[in-house]
């Protein structure tokens, strides 16, 4: 039997589930190992579960989702979370170091339309997730090793250090010992392959904490390089908000 | 081997005509050039591409260009890469393996083409870090083929230390700012001039295709007074003392909570340590499952996943893992290999993000020694 692949969103910007899509050279291929039974972002026909492998985009913002993510999880075998939004709960992890109601008067006109939970939160925090895969968005090779490992039965080869680590494999100068950039490849879990180091611009922490991350010891490197306070809290506190906010202790 | 020939010199010209000589043999020449903030080691088409009249400034976590003067182009220490990243490269297919669709399965080898390196402005800490990794990686009962494959062809031509970075430290490791024999040719820069010593017939052989001209006494005496003086201006020092010794003693030290404090574990000094050689393999499929390799990639202790046994890692703390790097480096780094694994070139204080020094931690370890030493008298 083939396998049957799904792919779910919930609050998310479609992002992650496109680079599926972006995957040109290997889609051909992919159509051959799996059926694609359930992608609203690829085709209209939708084949009910149980799934082989579901990728689940999005973070938990509304009591529906939270409900539909059971419902989720029931029908799938395995299930991958992906981006940093399902991952870690996203930029709109925002919400939850603010008040919540006074964001909705302010922002919209009718604010008695708006149903929502007064946190976003990962996938993880309301079901059991068989692997989590990082970045803002996630990158497509990782992508297509997580789905390969699945197809054979195997651990994906997604390493969990630092963003330091690729950026030394791949020869990039360092921006924060050379240029005094600030940067947060020290904290950052590989994946993006040092992309904007490369490019001289210091890493922003879009794949979020690596597995093993002493965020308290770069604070005073930020500081160093130039960042005042508030400066380090919006540094921190952007597509990964709330897992940085949980390695922070200052 | 024609070592024994009288010192020579060349000049700006010479030098040009060396690196030119190097191409037209077809070797691929590396050396250090300008590049994206600081001085890094690449492909160089010809001599034009050094950095003549760029220096360094350095300090714990910093690292800055320097416009010299003198249009020097080897007064610069401590640069991002080391010769490993050529040797001993990031990334190494090992093998690959097919599968039939009767569902026979076969392996190859890889056999990858290699180059034949010629390494201009090898610094003598690098070359005492080559001749480390040698031991290493071929000393033993288990030969790397890929290293010794491309370090059997390379062709060093060191040049001696003139210039010492804040951040050096090679003459408290036993080294010093001499070049050691196992260079084809090595060079000492004095005033826009080189003095050549031969160190091999190739690299006899190499000179012989190279303007050059006896270099004399004075001249001779000229670099030997320019390297001296380098080892009177070190930036930093290890503590005098038996490091092996002190590393033993100070598996509990307090001062390793306090570096544990401040390490990012983000694993920058062990891959800018020229000594450092630790791996990890791979195994990457398709999605068809029908084609599978192996590779080999740089690893580091400060890597989580490093120590990563049947139930979870064995070294799950900052703490452990510094202690791990430091103390392999220069204590057990002796039982298993003979020497030290420190060579004093001091990337690993530069390149640290957070600034760690591991003079100054050796330093700390030390006087605690010393303090628990007295307490127990």
């Amino acid at each position: 039997m083939t396998p049957t692949l799904a792919v779910f969103k919930l609050a998310s910007c479609d992002g992650c589930q496109l680079t599926l899509l972006d995957c040109e050279d290997e889609l051909l291929a992919l159509a051959g190992e799996v059926e694609i039974s359930h992608f609203l972002e690829a085709s209209s026909s939708v084949t009910g579960g149980p799934y082989d492998l579901t990728l689940v985009e999005g973070s938990v913002t509304t009591a529906a989702d939270a409900e539909r993510v059971r419902a989720i999880r029931a029908a799938s075998r395995h299930l991958v979370t992906i981006g940093a939004c399902a991952t870690a709960g996203g930029i709109q992890a925002l919400r939850n170091f603010a008040d919540v109601d006074a964001y909705r008067r302010v922002v919209y006109a009718h604010p008695e339309y708006i149903d929502t939970l007064a946190t976003s939160t990962p996938v993880s925090a309301h079901v059991d997730v068989d692997f989590e895969l990082r970045g803002c968005p996630i990158d497509k090779r990782q992508l297509i090793e997580v789905i390969t490992a699945f197809l054979a039965g195997r651990k994906p080869d997604v390493p969990n250090h630092s963003v330091c680590f690729e950026c030394k494999r791949r020869g990039t100068v360092c921006v924060t010992v050379a240029h005094g950039t600030p940067c947060l490849g020290p904290v950052t879990h590989a994946g993006c392959g040092a992309l904007c180091p490369a490019y001289q611009r210091g890493c922003f922490g879009c794949f979020g904490p690596s597995g093993s991350v002493n965020l308290p010891a770069l604070i005073p490197v930020l500081r160093r390089d130039g960042l005042d306070e508030d400066a380090v809290g919006r540094f921190l506190h952007t597509f990964n908000t709330a897992a940085f906010e949980e390695e922070w202790a200052p | 081997m024609s070592v024994t020939a009288a010192p020579a010199m060349i000049d700006r010209a010479g030098l040009d005509a060396l690196v030119a000589a190097l191409v037209a043999q077809g070797r691929t020449v590396i050396g250090p050039t300008v590049r994206d903030g600081a001085i890094v080691l690449a492909e160089l088409d010809s001599a034009e591409a050094l950095p003549f009249g760029w220096g360094v400034e350095l300090d714990a976590g910093r690292y800055r260009l320097a416009r010299r003067d003198d249009g020097a182009a080897f007064a610069h220490s401590a640069g991002p890469q080391s010769w490993k990243n050529f040797l001993h490269p990031a990334r190494e297919r090992l093998w690959s393996a097919e599968r039939t669709p009767e569902g026979d399965v076969s392996f190859t080898a890889a056999e990858p083409a290699v180059p034949s390196y010629a390494f201009l402005g090898v610094r003598p800490c690098d070359l005492r870090a080559i001749a480390i990794q040698d031991r290493v990686l071929t000393g033993g009962r288990h030969t790397d083929s890929g290293y010794a494959g491309r370090r059997e062809r390379a062709l060093l031509i060191a040049v001696e230390c003139t210039e010492p970075g804040a951040t050096c430290f090679c003459v408290s490791t036993g080294g010093g700012p001499a070049a050691d024999p196992g260079y084809d040719l090595a060079l000492t820069e004095t005033d826009g001039r080189f003095l050549v010593r031969v160190g091999s017939d190739e690299g006899a052989a190499l000179l012989d295709r190279v303007p050059h001209r006896d270099a004399g006494p004075d001249a001779e005496e000229t670099a030997r007074d320019a390297v001296d003086a380098a080892r009177e201006r070190m930036g930093r020092a290890l503590p005098p003392v038996d490091l092996r010794t002190l590393m033993g003693a100070s598996l509990a030290a307090e001062r390793w909570d306090d570096v544990a404090a401040r390490c990012l574990t983000c694993g920058n000094c062990t891959m800018v340590c020229p000594t450092c050689f630790c791996t990890t393999t791979e195994e990457v499929t398709d999605l068809t499952g029908d084609h599978t390799e192996r590779w080999q990639r740089w690893d580091s202790c400060f890597d989580l996943d490093f120590s990563y046994l049947h139930g979870g890692p064995v070294r799950s703390s900052p703490y452990s893992r510094y202690r791990q790097w430091l103390t392999h480096k220069l204590g057990t780094w002796h039982d298993q290999f003979g020497t030290s694994g420190c060579v004093g070139c001091g990337r690993c204080i530069a390149w640290c993000p957070a600034g760690i020094d591991i003079t100054e931690e050796v330093a700390a370890l030390d006087a605690e020694r010393t303090a628990r030493g007295t307490e127990t008298d």
